[in-house]
């Protein structure tokens, strides 16, 4: 079980309702978020190319964020999900400070606060909040170690990067070109 | 021109336009860390050669601020914590992996450790302040009455005899905190200004070095002052040797490497830099240091303070500063 995401960057128009799903969804105080929407303009005007991109935690293969961690408080869970354990963590930063991504931040609770990949519906067999609800369906999740999943289909089929692969982290939300 | 624009919905606070979550406590706790570590390895490598009638102040005397020093960057680093009420979660584990564990564990042994060795010091710390302050004196009897307790007392008498044994240990912790104030920064894969591993050697030495001034400054024998005074000005050359090093290292790699060096070099921080850290810090110390050792009378106060100085606006940039660089994508 290895779960990933694949985002199709041909699809978003950038509404940011995965945004406020996750927020809904998972309760994230006011003034944050788990997952946000990048505009990437790039290219000599007048020929400018536009990528919309909705991104998050990637819960990657190589974690510094949990290497990191002095107590443990960031773990990885089954299925490659990066998660914190509120009452383990103390607050330090050490994790935000590791990830490249700057995925993650100190909750007004004091705690580090992340994308969960919405495990809890997950463990349902629900998928994510932020994929049940973008209305280009735009987002996918899933297995890859299954070969026949959605995800592992569009990884097969389409050009795909991750961000800033020179960070060595082996991110695995898939960012689809 | 090819240009690329990058607007984010993403505005979190302390996050978002640069991260900013670390602010004075860590380089604050930082330097104090290297400066204990420095007044406890001297003490301990000068005791271990046996030199600790010569050298009173480094052996017996400098390290009393060991101890209040280290207190002071342990409430820096709880002040730090956004969580806490649950530090203790640091002692409920191990890891190996991260430097801050390592960091935590080793602290927890030398801060013990560093109250210790002075208390076996009480009669020469009492002789050596004999004519000072009422106050001074009335600590010292105070401090006297505690270790006289009898529990206490048996506790100091072992460490006393085995002081030698001591001496060893905290010359191990002493290098381990030292050079675990530069890794702290450098374990940070994502920070390209401190992802290097010559960070650690750099704050160990950055961090010796204000430990001798330290000695020198309070030393009240001219040769005492003269043998830390060369200490430090051959730390000093090492650093600028490590600084060196830093720099060629980032020119020599990727783009966000180079990107960390341009801060220093035409950036940002390149006049705090230089002026602050390279001109007052090291270079016109070590000037007034080789002056003093060729007969030149100069107060042996002014390089230690500028030292010190420096010291800390060094870490204060590289704090500060490592957290504005990121991998952009």
């Amino acid at each position: 079980m290895r779960y990933a995401m694949a985002m199709d960057t041909k699809k978003c128009v950038g509404c940011s309702d995965c945004v406020v799903a996750c927020q809904t969804e998972n309760n994230v105080p006011e003034g944050y978020c788990r997952d946000w929407i990048v505009e990437n303009t790039a290219g000599t005007y007048p020929h400018l190319d536009l990528e919309l991109r909705s991104e998050r935690c990637n819960h990657c293969d190589n974690t510094p964020c949990v290497r990191t961690c002095p107590t443990g408080a960031s773990h990885v869970i089954e299925g490659g999900i990066v998660k914190v354990t509120p009452e383990e963590c103390i607050g330090c930063g050490a994790c935000i400070q590791a990830c490249p991504y700057d995925a993650r931040y100190f909750h007004p609770d004091g705690y580090v606060d992340k994308c969960t990949f919405c495990d809890h519906r997950v463990a349902k067999g629900q998928v994510t909040a932020c994929v049940a609800v973008c209305p280009t369906k735009s987002l996918t999740f899933g297995d890859l170690d299954d070969p026949n999943s959605e995800v592992s289909r569009l990884l097969r089929d389409r050009k795909w990067k991750v961000l800033a692969p020179e960070a060595g982290t082996k991110p695995h939300v898939f960012f689809l070109t | 021109m090819k240009e690329e624009l990058i607007i984010s919905g993403r505005n979190i606070p302390f996050i978002d336009p640069v991260l900013n979550i670390w602010h004075w406590q860590i380089p604050l706790y930082l330097f104090v860390g290297g400066l204990a570590a420095a007044l406890i390895f001297f003490s301990a490598y000068f005791y271990i050669r046996g030199r600790g009638d010569e050298l009173k102040t480094s052996v017996q005397i400098a390290p009393i601020l060991a101890p209040i020093v280290i207190v002071i960057g342990l409430i820096a680093l709880i002040l730090d914590l956004r969580h806490p009420a649950y530090f203790w979660q640091l002692y409920t584990t191990i890891r190996f992996d991260s430097p801050m564990s390592w960091g935590a564990w080793t602290l927890g042994l030398i801060m013990p450790l560093s109250v210790i060795w002075p208390l076996t010091y009480m009669k020469e710390i009492r002789e050596y302040y004999k004519n000072s302050s009422n106050m001074t004196l009335s600590i010292i009897d105070f401090v006297d009455g505690i270790i006289n307790i009898r529990i206490i007392k048996v506790i100091i008498d072992w460490f006393t005899a085995k002081r030698y044994l001591l001496a060893w240990v905290n010359i191990i912790l002493a290098v381990i905190l030292g050079v675990y104030t530069g890794i702290l920064l450098s374990a940070f894969n994502a920070r390209p200004l401190w992802n290097t591993s010559i960070l650690g050697p750099l704050f160990l030495t950055s961090g010796l070095s204000t430990g001798a001034a330290v000695i020198m400054w309070m030393s009240r024998s001219v040769k005492e002052r003269i043998i830390f005074s060369r200490i430090d000005l051959l730390l000093i050359a090492v650093e600028i040797f490590f600084i060196i090093h830093l720099f060629m290292g980032f020119l020599a790699s990727g783009s966000v490497q180079i990107e960390a060096a341009e801060l220093f070099l035409g950036g940002e921080f390149t006049a705090i830099f230089w002026t602050g850290v390279m001109l007052i810090g090291l270079i016109i110390p070590a000037t007034l240091e080789t002056m003093e050792l060729f007969g030149y009378h100069i107060p042996i106060s002014i390089p230690a303070i500028l030292i010190l100085v420096g010291g800390l606006l060094f870490r204060f940039i590289m704090v500060e500063a490592g957290q504005v660089t990121r991998y952009l994508y």
